[in-house]
């Protein structure tokens, strides 16, 4: 992994002037650090051989005060400048990662990566914090400190400045070197530990059925087994991997010992003074000790990067390409023909080559067991995902007077989707209040259309909204009902007066006269003239339908026994 | 910190390869202090020009402090992760004994995934304890009185100075850092919550804002979040810089009191001159030792957090007498039924308006009969269940175990041999992340491939599972996610027939099953319980053919007298076994 990956200062705009900030604190502190070395050196020196007091040195002392006051400002003006532009970027990254898992639609963002873009965007990117705040100016320090450090002894003791400039790069190439063997064995290891914990957390929250079945205490061995295998086997690889901080460690401060001797052995030949002698003792550790905290502070780093890889995948995924007309045709006929769609998650195809017309002015019912791909050919029609097979025909008369036959992919998906309005099954409200929940199907509505829509909906008689339709309905509508959110959905679907309307059970969880209702109000809409597909479970609601087409799932699978098992 | 102590006791095993650890840590880290004094004074030595043979010692002594640090402390860390390692086995093994008495019913987090996930974690934290606090603070708080010490002996003043400081950095700048990190964070905090909602909200209702075009407009909603989030960020970073300022700031002055205080002494001839540079250049040594450790107090607040969640469950109290209460009774011969009378019973830590509480219930199932006990969800169909199971103790009334010659209590009866005659299908029925085969076997370890088959078989999954190209050797994946919710709940039934319990406690078969699913499952394990008794809770007995009584669970608090629902299908949403969702409640 790069310790500065360049895409960072790409999509974090805010990365590249903190680092030009880091890099001149860094010079700074450097400077700074050979300076103090300088003052300590003069001072020892001319008190143990020069027979200096206080008085001869008070220049000295002072300028360390300036010097030790300084250094602790810009340690505190680093840490903030890392803080600061780490909260910038990750409030840049976020709002990027957002935007583009939102644009790249609901097949993108199904399942397991639902739950991953909302931990990376919540908790996730403050792993940046880190990498941040603790690695970056330390690795800016790692780079500057030496050189800087290295100029001050080169004229000073050519013979230690060689010491310290043969060793040091020998450290990331002896760390590198480690790293790079014991990398594949390290990541197996990480993975089994992952493996370990979730194998413990699988046992334990089956708990109540091993305990049904008297297996609970068989577990314990198991477990016991389990953890010292692991631990042995972690041993074997850790020995291997801490080689890399004993190579640091080892040349560090061996480096450092040659060094003391080295100067050691020149003093007594006369070779080189006491204040020079002592300069370069206190200088050469000071050369090791950012490379030796950028070690340890690797953790950090590696998992703010991570957080940041996993922001540049959702920012780098390649978007589904979309249609680009917008002299869309009132969908007066809608053929959807040997439409599939594959999921990642499942083994068969749903739906696997269906064919569905509708009609303006005609309710079709769409039924089948769950798991065959009912809300899939919703989303198909909505233009939120494509179908991996066969396609869907749009004809109608266009606005410039004549009529077209084109291909659902070919349109531009805002300008398609202004005609369609849709029911989810667990809809989620945008909205303070039901009456703006329900705008959001027109916002140019009135105030009497948002009413009658709701009317229609059955939400206005509906009690249980004590300020009715000025009711607050809470973050996505969490205060109201299932049953209440599903009439919002519909009203706002009215509201909209759409061409295609598409509904996904709503009538689920209603009593037989809030379904009368509803079905009453879908009747209304096909009257009106739009097309009308009703996914449906209950008997009631097909019934209604003019049509009503059943999803059958394909392949050798228990759901399809269960379904020649009932009568 | 009481929490802390408890904890420590499980390091109590692995104590002696702790010590070694702390002694290899000390003597590591006092080589870096070492080798910057015995080189200090080698050069000032030097400087006098004597002999070469005269430093012969100090030479060998730099040149070893040089070679034992790195090797010392690669020693240190590998006995360290040992230790910690056996700690954390040691924890686990702890913390599942005691999850063992409680499952399923004495813990809330037993009905919540990510509860669950959590504790476990906790056990991964609490590791910490040991590798990033206790052995670290242990090595300076010996490295740092050491050299106090030792610098003690050449000049006093600066010893005091020096100890001064340290105990600043260790234990006054991680104090005031923690105590500026946690005003950050709680200023920080409730624009964190609005950002998080507002981001789930976004993504969970993203398809629907692309279906009406409002995509932008949430997305500037949740800019907003992010902006201030971001602006209290920067806010607080100042004061979360303190902690850097300070450390380097008493390392400084460290290091310029003991030039202030070594220049006199050596005028005066308090100090030797050769052994000033020593009186320097420590505590500039053992300063950058401390300052390597101090960012580890940061974690105390979270481990202390996760060792406190962790010893709660440890001392949480068993939902169920362990052993039997009064003499224990021997189970009666079969075949059995069952009888309760005037039980109440209700999850440990509710109220007792919560849902799931159960009061007053009589009910008897006769040997051999089969009868549905209905009521909605909510009504304590759960908590029935698990008081069956001597999962859970009931508060009032008498659970029993009917057979051919008498009648046990069940709180009287051991609760595994209980459970070896009343079996229970869970509408939950944990799957667990291993092969087909694996997740039937455990319903009785020594069954037979053609007993497995079989009970396969008679639950419908044999010819599917036969059909995957790894047959029953197919990996279910994680809860079971690679099966369809009508496979896991025939998984569920082929386990309870291998088993072959005589008494069969069937729990919501059919919820989240599609109606065709849900009236095939219930049709066949009406079937397949033939020979004997069943308990099937549902709320809704129509689908069961051919029951021999239906009871209704009565509304069992006056609390929550209002009518559940009129009309309602049943089809709750991710609302499991104990409580309906508050919105649901509202209707």
């Amino acid at each position: 992994m790069r310790p500065l990956d360049p895409r960072l200062l790409r999509y974090g705009r805010a990365t590249a002037p903190y680092l030009a900030v880091v890099v001149a604190l860094g010079v700074a502190t450097a400077v700074l650090v050979v300076v103090q070395a300088g003052l300590i050196a003069h001072a020892i020196a001319e008190t143990f051989l020069g027979g200096a007091g206080p008085g001869q040195l008070r220049a000295t002392l002072v300028a360390l005060v300036a010097v030790v006051v300084l250094r602790a400002v810009l340690a505190w003006a680093v840490e903030v400048a890392s803080l600061r532009a780490s909260a910038t970027v990750k409030a840049q990254l976020r709002r990027q990662v957002l935007a583009r898992a939102v644009a790249l639609g609901p097949r993108w963002l199904a399942g397991r990566r639902r739950a991953e873009i909302t931990t990376l965007t919540t908790r996730g990117l403050d792993a940046l914090d880190g990498y941040f705040a603790g690695y970056l100016p330390q690795l800016v320090l790692a780079v500057l400190v030496p050189v800087v450090v290295l100029a001050r002894i080169v004229p000073a003791d050519l013979v230690a400045a060689v010491t310290i400039a043969v060793t040091l790069p020998l450290i990331p190439v002896f760390m590198a070197l480690v790293g790079v063997a014991t990398e594949a064995r390290n990541r197996r290891r990480w993975r089994a530990l992952a493996r370990l914990g979730h194998h413990f957390l699988d046992v334990v929250s089956g708990l109540g059925t091993l305990k049904v079945f008297g297996r609970a205490w068989a577990q314990v061995d198991n477990i016991r087994r389990v953890n010292d295998d692991y631990r042995r086997a972690t041993m074997g690889t850790l020995r291997i991997a801490f080689l890399s901080s004993l190579v640091l460690e080892l040349l560090a401060t061996l480096a450092v010992a040659l060094v003391a001797v080295g100067i050691g052995l020149r003093l007594v030949h006369g070779d080189l003074d006491l204040e020079t002698a002592l300069l370069v003792l206190i200088l050469a550790p000071e050369a090791y000790l950012p490379l030796r905290q950028v070690g340890a502070r690797y953790h950090a780093s590696t998992e703010g990067l991570a957080a940041a890889e996993e922001a540049f995948a959702v920012l780098e995924a390649p978007s589904p390409p979309v249609g680009t007309r917008t002299d869309v045709p009132v969908p007066a006929d809608v053929r959807l023909r040997r439409l599939t769609v594959r999921h990642e998650d499942r083994d068969v195809p749903a739906p696997a080559g269906l064919d569905l017309d509708l009609r303006a002015g005609e309710v079709v019912g769409l039924a089948g067991p769950s798991g065959t791909g009912k809300t899939t050919v919703l989303h198909v029609l909505l233009g939120l995902l494509a179908p991996d097979e066969g396609r869907v025909e749009v004809s109608g008369p266009t606005g410039s007077g004549g009529s077209a036959s084109v291909d659902l992919a070919a349109l531009d998906p805002e300008a398609w989707r202004a005609c369609v309005a849709w029911v989810p099954q667990d809809p989620v409200l945008a909205g303070a209040t039901v009456a703006e929940a329900v705008r959001l199907g027109r916002p140019s509505a009135g105030d009497a259309e948002v009413l009658a829509a709701s009317s229609r909906a059955g939400l206005v008689d509906d009690r249980r909204l004590p300020h009715g339709l000025a009711t607050p309905i809470g973050e996505a509508g969490r205060l109201l009902s299932a049953g209440q959110r599903r009439r919002v959905a519909l009203a706002r679907a009215l509201l909209r007066r759409a061409d295609l309307l598409l509904l996904d059970e709503p009538t689920a969880g209603l009593d037989a006269t809030s379904e009368r209702v509803v079905l009453d109000a879908v009747r209304d809409e096909a009257r009106r003239g739009a097309a009308v597909l009703l996914v449906a479970h209950r008997p009631a609601a097909l019934a209604d339908a003019d049509r009503v087409v059943r999803l059958t799932p394909i392949g050798v699978d228990a759901d399809a026994l269960e379904q020649v098992a009932t009568p | 910190m009481r929490a802390l102590r408890r904890i420590l006791a499980a390091g109590r095993p692995v104590r002696s390869r702790l010590l070694l650890a702390a002694l290899a840590g000390t003597a590591a880290a006092g080589s870096a202090v070492a080798l910057l004094g015995t080189s200090a004074w080698l050069v000032s030595a030097a400087a006098l020009q004597p002999p070469v043979l005269h430093l012969m010692v100090a030479i060998v002594a730099v040149r070893f402090f040089g070679i034992s640090r790195g090797v010392l402390r690669y020693l240190e860390r590998l006995v360290s992760h040992d230790a910690a390692f056996r700690v954390l086995g040691e924890l686990r093994l702890q913390l599942y004994r005691r999850l063992e008495r409680l499952a399923p019913a004495g813990l809330p987090a037993f009905r919540s995934g990510d509860l669950l996930a959590r504790l476990v974690g906790d056990v991964d934290t609490v590791q910490d304890l040991w590798l990033r606090l206790l052995l670290p603070y242990t090595v300076i708080a010996a490295v740092g009185g050491g050299t106090v010490l030792a610098v003690g002996l050449l000049l006093p003043s600066v010893a005091a100075v020096l100890a001064a400081a340290l105990v600043a950095v260790v234990v006054a700048v991680p104090w005031l850092a923690s105590g500026l990190a946690r005003r950050a964070d709680a200023a920080v905090a409730p624009l964190r919550g609005d950002l998080s909602t507002s981001t789930v909200d976004l993504v969970r209702s993203a398809p629907e804002l692309v279906a009406y075009g409002a995509v932008e407009q949430r997305l500037a909603a949740v800019d907003r979040c992010d902006r201030e989030l971001a602006v209290a960020e920067r806010r607080s970073a100042a004061g979360l810089g303190v902690g850097a300022l300070l450390t380097t700031l008493l390392a400084g002055a460290s290091v310029w009191a003991a030039l202030a205080l070594g220049v006199p002494a050596v005028r005066s001839g308090q100090l030797p001159g050769v052994l000033l540079a020593v009186v320097v250049l420590v505590p500039l040594a053992v300063h950058e030792v401390v300052a390597a450790v101090v960012p580890a107090a940061s974690q105390l607040p979270r481990v202390r957090a996760a060792a406190e969640r962790v010893v709660t469950v440890l001392d949480a109290p068993a939902p169920v007498a362990e052993p039997p209460l009064g003499p224990g009774q021997q189970v009666p011969a079969g075949p059995y039924g069952l009888r309760l009378s005037g039980v109440d019973a209700r999850w440990p830590g509710t109220p007792t308006d919560a849902p799931g509480v159960v009061g007053g219930l009589d009910l008897v199932v006769a040997p051999g009969s089969r009868v549905a006990l209905v009521g909605p969800s909510g009504s304590g169909k759960s908590t029935v269940a698990a008081v069956l199971l001597r999962f859970l103790d009931p508060s009032a009334g008498l659970a029993e175990l009917v057979g051919s010659d008498g009648s046990a209590d069940l709180t009287a009866l051991d609760p595994d041999r209980c459970r070896r005659v009343i079996g229970l299908a869970a509408q939950d029925a944990h799957v667990f992340d291993t092969t087909i085969e694996e997740n039937v076997r455990l319903a009785r370890r020594d069954a037979t491939d053609a007993e497995l088959r079989d009970a396969l078989g008679r639950a419908r999954l044999l010819e599917w599972a036969l059909a995957q190209p790894l047959g029953l050797a197919t990996p279910v994946g994680e809860h079971g996610a690679r099966l369809s919710g009508g496979q896991r709940q025939r998984l569920a039934l082929a386990r309870v027939l291998l088993a072959d319990f005589p008494v069969l406690v069937v729990d919501e078969p059919t919820e989240h099953l599609d109606e065709p699913t849900a009236a095939a499952l219930a049709a066949d394990l009406v079937t397949l319980s033939a020979g004997r008794t069943l308990l099937v809770l549902t709320h809704r007995p129509e689908l069961f053919p051919e029951l021999d009584a239906v009871v209704s669970l009565p509304a069992a608090v006056a609390a929550r007298s209002g009518s559940p629902g009129a009309g309602d299908d049943g089809r709750r949403s991710a609302c499991g076994d104990g409580g309906p969702n508050r919105t649901e409640e509202q209707r």
